[in-house]
């Protein structure tokens, strides 16, 4: 180590594809695993909530209405930029989980690689998800997926980056728009991919992060009518059948209904399941005439 | 509207004032005609056939279909347009368009006899006073290929054999190609030589292909001052069918709806059945309106028709079926 | 040839053919059997005579169905090869055919729906939901999701009174096709079909156990979906109801399906197929008396055309013949009940008040049953609750818009999102508002198509999952 003083950073939110504070000015202390000070998070609101869902929503028509190609090439170059980045990735899930170092090596390459995998679906959802119905009668009928509009995404709490990245990539490369509750105890790892986003070509307000206490973000997010869809991995396991029911209000599409806050084994092969949560049919008509 | 193409023979109850004038602006040159015409709605073919099959689910009993019966009758033109026909052959035909069924005197007379203008005369001398219509067709019936002189030789030979309804061709291959004013004109020089016979122009809309034209063909022929107009010649199949009568009767709905006038509708070819019959006069009624149930605007071009629908009219009289040997044939 | 109008002579259905009987009973593990709720008599909408009587469950007999399916997944069904579910379902879809007319007859009784479209639509369309599903029992490994995808298990089925038979096999055909035993809860007012349903899987030879078919009022289907034994409900109703459903089972993990309610716009633009729009329209808003989740209850019509189709709508809509259900010229039919015809008169009623001009039908209504003549409101804004609000009958709204743009917006602009019609001649902006509208089933150039090889359902607050084709065997599997 040299005798330089480093740089410290100070974390922030992601909203709409800017880095704000939270209005609340609050912070929480963030530790490594051992227990040690690394940071200080902000300790966002239900109104930095209310406006990371308002940009969610107005990016929604922009990223369902961009091509498939370009979703796919969007999702790539997030992959390509986080292999630059590997090293500090590697650190901060490092310190963060608290793995050896190795560990955490093949976390970060599952990141990058998982977004890989998810960039090279995007323009093959509708092809195996679609359909062209064989229906009875003079009509062309086909069924396409689209996205759901904009998920709650209630992030794993435990697997800081991998964890992350495998239920926020595959809703958005189907289309949608999220709203991330990051990690409240890891945060650290999500806020740096924020800012791998934020560089990215990815739109702002496609991916929304906050970070703070999921107890108390999560009722407001799952009852938020503008929301379409949420994702209960992250959250706190108390509060599942609240969220649900709050969920109800507005009709939500629930992911790990009766099992909020169990995260799986992620390095497994994720599937479509995630893709499948966040997707609707829908089947048009057109009369075959002269 | 060009003049002289309305006449008294027209069932006019037309709003004072003629026509308005996106109509008479309508026929002024071949590019206004052509822009009116191709700024009609357009049809949709699933949405057309599927309406004409649920309206032919209608199920008609009873007086209703006593009444339609007779109807039917009064409507049909009692037609012969063969080859090998014959003054004996069309002396039948009156025979039967003035008694239809002889057991049954009540059965009320057919609408019109049809036939080539050749013998046209003959029929004219038998139906004298009976106040049954004759039509002849005209034209070079039934291409329509021959020469504007030809054409107009051809209707003013059946007029003057006393001819009361012409049945005119329209020129198809200038339809199809787009030249709209020389079917217009070809009408109006037709109707001009008709005097005062109705004016009836088959479109033939089997040759016309698409729904989207026969709407244009049925407005064309309605701008040119159409009495009636015909789906078909009964040469070329498909003749009459249901979704081609609907829009043709939409077209003089509109048509009344623009100009307070009624123009006629008549389906040729293919209408053999008594329940084919029925199924028409249900469109006529909900398509373009009870007023145009009357032999005056609504007439089947047919032959066999007229011994179903007497078959089926003893049917309802005596409570048992008929048999072919029971009417004439004629 | 008289001078007599030519009026169409009644030409009524015999309501013989249905062959109904004082009672009915439910159908728990294979048998007919009494339930220990109060009996309920269902009602003719049109006549509003009583039909029969019918057993209802209480919490006992739900519980007993519940176990009856338990034991019929675990014993038989859960374990049978697909290629014999198949044939059971095939057999079934046989025998609707062949009972189709006592079917549509006994469900126009029990519904009020005219014959003409119980005989067309409803019961054609539910064999060939059998038939479709069928083929789907042997070729799971087949459909996207995987290797050897399993069932859920027992199956909470609870459907609506508009479609009653029809909603019996979107919910049924899928469900046993995929290795399910369902307890199925017709609505109360429309029980009888499903019940002949159950004769037919007698017929069929279905081991018991496999359907059952409980009965009774909302009560029992809040007890049924909330029964710890099931793995899996499926909900076609209201909204309100749907997400008390979804809200009871939070925190269960069991799977759900929801098909709600709707408020779909019919985009009319400026160079529309005009005749057909109009049909169309009228098709969209008037079949089934406009009990239809998919109804195109909001008319957006562009404004360069919005009076003469007007003037045609009501022309056309002028011809509609009310009345008698079991008559085959009958048009539109009976409302399904008094509680509904009260709610739409109410609806309307608030379109009356808040401003918008009412125009309604003059054709005439019998006195007797439950009618309401097809309505008409114009200068209806966006603010209106007959703009917002889910009627459920035949009254349509009409709105107006300038320019593609606000014609979405205006569409979009409801919480709901199950279907909506497009009618335009343009190919491209056909495919631009299809991809825009935000709803499950989009129509373009026709209204109300129906085909068990079509997924069906919503977005939004009209409900999760789908039923037909392959993306509907999604809510029966574990995947």
């Amino acid at each position: 180590m040299s005798d330089r003083l480093a740089v410290a950073k100070t974390y922030k939110l992601y909203i709409g594809g800017k880095f704000p504070r939270s209005e609340s000015g609050r912070v929480y202390r963030v530790n490594d695993a051992k227990g040690g000070f690394l940071a200080n998070a902000p300790q966002g609101s239900r109104k930095d909530l209310r406006e990371a869902v308002t940009a969610a929503r107005k990016a929604f028509p922009g990223w369902s209405g961009a091509t498939a190609y370009n979703r796919g090439q969007v999702l790539y170059r997030i992959a390509e930029m986080l292999e630059g980045r590997r090293e500090q990735f590697v650190a901060e899930v490092t310190a963060a989980e608290g793995v050896p170092a190795k560990r955490a090596q093949a976390l970060v390459d599952q990141a990058i690689d998982r977004w890989v995998w998810y960039a090279g679906w995007t323009d093959k959802l509708a092809t195996v998800l679609g359909a062209a119905n064989p229906v009875a009668g003079p009509y062309f009928s086909f069924t396409v997926p689209e996205p759901t509009g904009v998920v709650g995404v209630l992030a794993p709490q435990d697997s800081s980056l991998l964890g992350l990245v495998s239920t926020v990539a595959p809703a958005i490369a189907a289309g949608n728009t999220t709203v991330v509750v990051a990690s409240r105890e890891r945060p650290l790892p999500a806020i740096s991919l924020s800012e791998v986003l934020g560089t990215s070509d990815l739109p702002g307000g496609v991916v929304n992060l906050v970070t703070g206490n999921a107890v108390e973000l999560a009722p407001w997010l799952a009852a938020h009518a503008d929301v379409n869809a949420v994702d209960l991995v992250g959250a706190p396991e108390i509060l599942g059948t609240e969220l649900e029911r709050a969920a109800a209000g507005t009709v939500k599409r629930v992911f790990g209904a009766g099992r909020a806050g169990q995260e799986p084994d992620w390095t497994r092969p994720p599937g479509m399941e995630r893709l499948r949560a966040f997707l609707e049919h829908k089947t048009v008509w057109h009369p075959q005439g002269v | 509207m060009p003049s002289g193409s309305t006449t008294t023979a027209q069932a006019t109850d037309a709003v004072s004032g003629g026509p308005p004038p996106e109509l008479t602006e309508a026929s002024r040159d071949e590019t206004s005609l052509r822009r009116f015409l191709h700024a009609l709605p357009g049809i949709d073919q699933v949405g057309l056939e599927q309406r004409a099959a649920t309206l032919a689910t209608r199920s008609v009993k009873k007086d209703a279909k006593r009444w339609a019966i007779d109807a039917a009758i009064s409507m049909v033109d009692l037609t012969t347009l063969e080859g090998a026909d014959t003054p004996g052959k069309v002396r039948a035909l009156t025979a039967k368009a003035r008694r239809p069924d002889p057991e049954y005197p009540d059965v009320p007379p057919v609408g019109a006899v049809c036939v080539y203008p050749d013998l046209a005369g003959v029929a004219v001398r038998d139906l004298a006073g009976t106040g049954i219509g004759v039509a002849s067709v005209a034209t070079a019936f039934p291409s329509g290929r021959s020469n504007r002189q030809v054409k107009l030789a051809d209707t003013a030979m059946a007029v003057e054999a006393g001819a009361t309804e012409i049945d005119m061709v329209i020129d198809r291959g200038a339809f199809l190609t787009g030249r709209y004013g020389l079917v217009l004109e070809e009408i109006q020089a037709v109707k001009a030589a008709c005097g005062d016979a109705h004016l009836k122009v088959i479109l033939e809309t089997g040759e016309l292909a698409t729904y989207d034209n026969v709407r244009r063909a049925s407005w064309l022929a309605l701008l040119a001052g159409a009495d009636f107009i015909k789906t078909s010649t009964g040469k070329v199949s498909p003749a009459a069918t249901l979704p081609v009568t609907h829009v043709m009767l939409q077209a003089v709905r509109d048509w009344h709806a623009l100009t307070g006038e009624h123009r006629g509708v008549k389906p040729a070819g293919g209408i053999r059945g008594t329940k084919d019959a029925i199924r028409y006069l249900v469109a006529v009624r909900e398509v373009a309106g009870p007023a145009w149930l009357t032999p005056r605007l609504f007439r089947f071009g047919a032959s066999s028709l007229l011994n179903d629908l007497l078959m089926q009219r003893r049917r309802q009289l005596t409570g048992h079926y008929s048999g072919a040997d029971y009417v004439s044939v004629d | 040839m008289s001078e007599t109008p030519f009026e169409y002579a009644p030409a009524p259905e015999s309501a013989d053919i249905a062959n109904l009987r004082p009672a009915y009973q439910m159908f728990v593990d294979g048998k007919f059997v009494d339930g220990a709720g109060e009996p309920m008599k269902t009602v003719n909408p049109a006549t509003e005579e009583v039909l029969a009587e019918v057993t209802t469950a209480a919490a006992s007999d739900v519980d007993r169905a519940v176990r009856a399916a338990r034991r019929a997944y675990d014993r038989v069904w859960g374990r049978m090869p697909g290629a014999e579910r198949a044939k059971y379902l095939f057999r079934i879809a046989r025998l609707i055919q062949e009972r189709s007319r006592e079917l549509a007859v006994l469900e126009t009784l029990d519904n009020g729906k005219p014959i003409r479209e119980s005989r067309d639509a409803d019961l054609p369309t539910v064999a060939a939901h059998f038939f479709h599903h069928a083929g789907w029992a042997d070729k799971l490994d087949y459909a996207g999701y995987g290797p050897d995808p399993q069932p859920l298990g027992v199956a909470a089925q609870v459907i609506p009174w508009n479609f009653p038979l029809l909603m019996l096999a979107w919910k049924i055909a899928p469900a046993l096709a995929c290795g399910n035993t369902v307890v199925l809860k017709p609505a109360e007012t429309t029980p009888l079909t499903a019940l002949v349903f159950a004769e037919i899987c007698q017929q069929a030879e279905l081991p018991p156990g496999v359907v059952n078919i409980v009965t009774g009022a909302g009560e029992v289907g809040a007890e049924l979906v909330a029964h710890d034994g099931v793995d899996k409900v499926a909900f076609t109703g209201s909204t309100d109801v749907g997400k008390r459903i979804q809200r009871g089972l939070a925190g269960t993990g069991r799977r759900l399906s929801l098909e709600l309610g709707g408020k779909a716009a019919n985009i009319v633009f400026d160079d529309a197929p005009l005749d057909q729009a109009v049909e169309g329209v009228v098709n969209g808003i008037f079949f089934n008396q406009g009990h239809v989740c998919c109804a195109g209850s909001r008319l957006l019509v562009q404004e360069s055309v919005a009076e003469e189709l007007v003037a045609r709508l009501r022309d056309r809509i002028g011809t509609l013949r009310i009345g008698d259900p079991l008559d085959k010229n009958t048009d539109v039919g009976a409302i399904n009940s008094r509680a509904q015809l009260d709610r739409i008169t109410e609806l309307a009623d608030s379109g009356d008040a808040e401003g918008a001009s009412r125009w309604t039908s003059p054709c005439p209504v019998p006195e007797r049953g439950y009618f309401f003549a097809p309505t008409v409101f114009s200068d209806v804004q966006q603010s209106m609750r007959i703009a917002r609000e889910e009627i459920f009958g035949p009254v349509l709204s009409v709105l107006t818009f300038r320019t593609p743009d606000e014609a979405i917006a205006k569409a979009n602009n409801t919480p709901y999102g199950l279907s909506a019609g497009i009618w335009t001649e343009k190919g491209s902006r056909i495919l631009w508002a299809a991809s825009r509208v935000r709803a499950g089933v989009v129509w373009a150039n026709t209204f109300n198509r129906f085909d068990p090889t079509a997924p069906f359902g919503g977005y939004q607050e009209s409900g999760f999952g789908r039923e037909g084709g392959r993306a509907g065997l999604e809510a029966y599997l574990n995947v």
